[in-house]
């Protein structure tokens, strides 16, 4: 593995581009910047084309003989199924708006890196093979032929891209590279170009149920592992149920918060509240993942993964679903669920148990988020909170790019985070709500063997956090989202030094005063709760 | 999901808006603007001639006006020598109007076909025509 | 070099339409026939492209959220740049398209000291919608040459448009705005790096191509004067099907002429068709109602999934081990 540089060696980047054109430069492949490739496996196990094991530092990436004309008809197919991409790859007037609005390039200064360049890899080949201009005009129309370098420079940069719509909001015509990025890789998948480190946890989630491959038994005791911390910290005993039929609501998370730190704090906080309201619901093993990496191979591949929660709400029985804190999940639930495994006609209208508000906004999915359900018991004053458990925390709030340009989820989770701890500071306005950074590891690029480039699409975020870091004594990362649970804390760790990261519901937990609980001294992390009973001196400050 | 029915609608309006010239000028002939120099002066003299020849004046009699303007009423100069070497005083009223009397049918003729506008008749009274 | 390809490109143009008309006399050829193929291939393209784009299908209701959705009532939304119905996107399209909302939201970022620095950067807006704006209102003025009866409205808007009434003829205010803009749209490609990088012929070229419209017509009216009455009548000729180009009408305005037929004939095959593209932008024209409404996919495809029985008989065993329910005991 490449070692990563020091972060004073790594912010050393220029954002001025070299004169030599871009299509006269062939792609150094290099390592910290890519990703495995897919194990065939894999690709076996989802049924994917060309399964073999391809290694990406070696020459031959064992495409098969018609790999050419599989892309060209990939590329005819989806000009008709998807109008994004058949306006897309027409309108593009090279403004540059979005040129410096891409977190991998003001990371990394590539120049290949703005969107507009990214999507000029794959639109210069649409043009050779699709437009007038481009057959008769050759490279002066900027038009170039489909060759093993083109395609190897696509699948470099389409997985330097975390799908996070930043650049989309800043287009005057809405171009989305993120789309651009799903229909390349969709193209790239169909000769089995895809990384390990999304193919794996892809076909863990469909046979298994979710992407670490925990099995019934694990996932079981998994949550078991947590009760038994939440009874030493709480004194209370907790008895969640799995697979039951007839609970009114199915709750479906990511796997990742039963898997690690600091995740698994939020899904003890789930745990609680779940446990304090009274809440009628139930885990599922088989929908055990919220989170979607088929989202990251193919529509298909989404679809066939997202199914598996429709069908077990329907053979459970329940009323409705409530989602965890997941990003991509969550742009997965909100703009696709219903088109790929709708209707929900048998559910009903998500409606809260405990304050009786009906979330019209669901009522076609009929899945809440989680934060949605929790905002609207704090608005009606159903949960005793006592904020000052979190006074030793400074918080700030990572907004998802997923709940952000494809929800539009941007008040509901600081309400919540604000309802909880008494220091809450934004970042600054151009870098949160739908102007947010990505934590540069989105769309199944967090694997370790890229580190690089996780920290250099990390780095505008880490920025903004360091500016509050310094400005307001921020020690807290708060976010909504799995993926930011798993990749934040090494890029904090990386570029601010002394922030921790957490989920909402991890504050929500701690705060959270139950019925019969016993005096709490420690927070979830088991970490001195400064000021109570216990606590080893009052200064917790990280 | 195709929303082909807003699309055509659109396209609809937009060929509609790109043919609209063409269905005003439809059927309508190409009726050129005929400024009369039927006037008495003009009648009476024995060459009809400008105070340049006809096409300059066509391109530049604007731009004539304004310098003449501008020299009258900064300069005070009023003395204008044409290319033939004959010599005109600069004034719109005295020299232009009195051969070209006429302005509803001439002067008018051209400036309303193309919606030109001067602003001559802003300062100037405009003459009172019988005709 | 993209910038040279397109420079030569319309100097060629200028020059085949001089010696064309000038040495040639091909008035006939630069005065009613290129224009009228020009105009077809406009209007006949434009159509098409967008009919092509209205045959691709709209699988997923994607819009980009651009603020808070509509949720709670105690929430507030943001109506436009979020809309949750129909009547928000209509506000939202016309924002996008009639003022640019996208554009003025841009920033500029810079590293300064290994840090990242954010700032408002609102001069692509500015010149953006400077430069469009002066192109429509010159667009719909030179219909004082294409109706035989000049509407009141193109009268007003000429009139405000000349509102200083400065030379003569006035200076059109359009005029002078269309060159800065599109003089600026032009030196940021020239001048700054990043964009200088993406830059590629087909951008220089119809920017050459608009300022040499530009330049032609600002010379027509003020410089090399034109016998006006003679252009309108060529002008009706061709609106009135009656093409008669004249001889006695400069050259300039048929290298114009030549110009403008190059613009219409290029613009369905070029970026040009943003102008039709950015109303079918699916991040744009949709509602975010996706969990209110169901968004229905045409080519929603059958997938092989894998089914709880396949999962319950893999994990049978495991499962009743620790008490969790199953189908078949």
């Amino acid at each position: 593995m490449a070692k990563l540089p020091k972060p004073s060696e790594l912010a050393k980047i220029s954002l001025t581009p070299p004169a030599k054109p871009w299509m006269d430069v062939v792609t150094d492949i290099r390592q910290g910047m890519y990703c495995h490739g897919a194990k065939a496996k894999n690709l076996a196990a989802l049924e994917l084309p060309n399964a073999r094991d391809f290694k990406v530092a070696e020459e031959d990436w064992q495409l098969p003989e018609d790999w050419k004309e599989t892309v060209l008809n990939g590329i005819k197919e989806r000009l008709e199924k998807f109008r994004t991409f058949h306006v897309f790859m027409d309108i593009c007037v090279r403004c540059g708006a979005c040129a410096d609005k891409c977190h991998f390039f003001l990371g990394s200064g590539d120049p290949k890196n703005m969107p507009v360049i990214r999507a000029e890899l794959l639109r210069s080949v649409y043009r050779k093979y699709f437009t007038t201009a481009g057959k008769v005009f050759g490279k002066t129309a900027g038009a170039r032929e489909l060759d093993i370098q083109t395609l190897k420079e696509i699948w470099y940069y389409y997985f330097q891209c975390t799908e996070c719509r930043r650049c989309s909001l800043f287009c005057p015509y809405g171009i989305d590279q993120a789309e651009i990025t799903i229909i390349g890789r969709e193209l790239l998948n169909l000769l089995g170009l895809n990384i390990d480190w999304i193919c794996g946890p892809a076909a863990n989630c469909y046979r298994k149920g979710n992407h670490l491959g925990l099995e019934p038994h694990t996932i079981k005791s998994s949550v078991e592992f947590f009760l038994s911390d939440l009874e030493d910290i709480t004194g209370i005993t907790i008895e969640p149920t799995f697979n039951r039929k007839g609970a009114e609501i199915l709750f479906v998370t990511p796997s990742g918060d039963l898997f690690a730190d600091p995740g698994t704090y939020t899904a003890m906080g789930y745990l609680m509240l779940f446990h304090e309201l009274g809440l009628d619901y139930t885990w599922s093993t088989y929908a055990s993942e919220g989170g979607n990496f088929g989202f990251f191979t193919s529509m298909d591949m989404a679809k066939r993964l997202n199914y598996k929660i429709y069908a077990e709400a329907k053979r459970l029985g329940v009323k409705w679903i409530l989602g965890g804190e997941c990003g991509h999940m969550w742009r997965v639930l909100h703009q696709y669920m219903d088109t790929f495994n709708g209707p929900a006609d048998f559910l009903e209208v998500p409606k809260s148990p405990i304050t009786g508000t009906v979330f019209d906004s669901a009522k076609g999915t009929k899945m809440v988020h989680i934060v949605e359900f929790t905002a609207d018991l704090m608005k009606n004053n159903k949960l005793n909170l006592d904020p000052t458990r979190n006074d030793h925390l400074k918080v700030t709030y990572h907004d998802s790019c997923n709940t952000s340009r494809g929800m539009g989820f941007l008040e509901e989770p600081r309400y919540v985070i604000k309802s909880v701890c008494n220091h809450f500071y934004d970042m600054p306005e151009d870098t949160i709500r739908e102007k947010t950074f990505c934590c540069g590891s989105g769309s199944g690029l967090n694997a370790s063997e890229n580190m690089e480039l996780r920290m250099r699409g990390g780095f505008p975020r880490a920025n903004a956090v360091r500016h509050v870091h310094e400005k307001h004594g921020v020690n807290l990362l708060t976010n909504i989202c799995a993926i930011d649970r798993a990749s934040l804390p090494p890029l904090m760790d990386y570029w601010v030094p002394g922030v921790k990261v957490a989920g909402t519901h991890e504050l929500v937990g701690n705060a959270l005063v139950m019925k019969g609980e016993k005096e709490r001294t420690v927070d979830l992390r088991n970490e001195p709760l400064p000021g109570k009973a216990g606590a080893e001196g009052g200064e917790a400050d990280v | 999901m195709y929303n082909g029915g807003k699309i055509i609608l659109g396209l609809i309006v937009f060929i509609g808006l790109m043919a609209a010239p063409f269905i005003f000028g439809l059927g309508k002939g190409n009726a050129k603007p005929n400024p009369s120099i039927d006037t008495p002066a003009i009648k009476a003299m024995e060459k009809k001639q400008c105070v340049e020849a006809k096409a300059v004046m066509k391109t530049e009699h604007m731009k004539m006006l304004n310098d003449w303007r501008d020299s009258v009423v900064r300069d005070g100069k009023r003395l204008y020598v044409a290319t033939d070497g004959k010599k005109y005083d600069m004034s719109l009223q005295n020299t232009c109007m009195k051969c070209h009397s006429n302005k509803a049918q001439f002067c008018d003729k051209c400036h309303i076909y193309v919606g030109a506008k001067p602003y001559c008749w802003d300062c100037h009274i405009a003459p009172k025509e019988g005709a | 070099m993209g910038m040279y390809v397109a420079f030569l490109a319309v100097a060629g143009l200028i020059v085949l339409a001089f010696l064309g008309v000038q040495a040639a006399g091909l008035h006939f050829l630069f005065g009613a026939l290129i224009p009228y193929i020009a105009f077809f291939l406009f209007v006949i393209g434009f159509a098409y492209r967008v009919f092509l784009w209205g045959t691709s299908a709209v699988p997923f209701r994607i819009p980009t959220t651009a603020g808070q959705m509509q949720s709670f009532p105690w929430v507030k939304s943001n109506k436009f740049d979020n809309p949750s119905n129909g009547f928000g996107v209509v506000i939202r399209m016309a924002l996008e398209v009639l003022l640019f909302r996208s554009l003025f939201r841009n920033t500029k970022s810079e590293i300064h000291d290994g840090r990242l620095i954010h700032g408002s950067d609102k001069w692509l807006w500015l010149f953006g919608l400077m430069f469009h704006y002066s192109f429509l209102i010159i667009f719909i003025r030179h219909f004082r040459l294409f109706l035989e009866n000049v509407p009141g409205f193109i009268l007003i808007i000429e009139s405000l448009d000349g509102f200083f009434q400065a030379g003569v003829p006035f200076v059109y205010l359009t005029d002078l705005m269309l060159v800065a803009a599109a003089t600026f749209l032009f030196a940021r490609r020239v001048l700054l790096p990043q964009i200088r990088y993406i830059s590629m012929a087909a951008d220089y070229f119809p920017l050459f191509l608009i300022l040499g419209i530009a330049i032609s017509g600002i010379l027509m009216r003020y410089f090399i004067r034109v016998d006006i009455t003679g252009a309108k009548q060529v002008i009706i000729g061709l609106v009135s099907f009656q093409p008669a180009p004249s001889a006695e009408v400069g050259v300039i305005f048929y290298i114009h002429l030549f110009l403008v037929s190059t613009l219409l004939a290029y613009f369905p095959f070029s970026k040009l068709m943003h102008f039709g593209g950015v109303f079918l932008s699916p991040t744009r024209n949709l509602a975010n109602n996706s969990r209110m409404v169901r968004h229905v996919n045409p080519w929603n495809p059958d997938v092989h999934v894998h089914t709880y029985a396949e999962y319950e008989d893999e994990f049978r065993d495991k499962m009743k081990k620790v008490g969790i329910p199953v189908e078949k005991e």
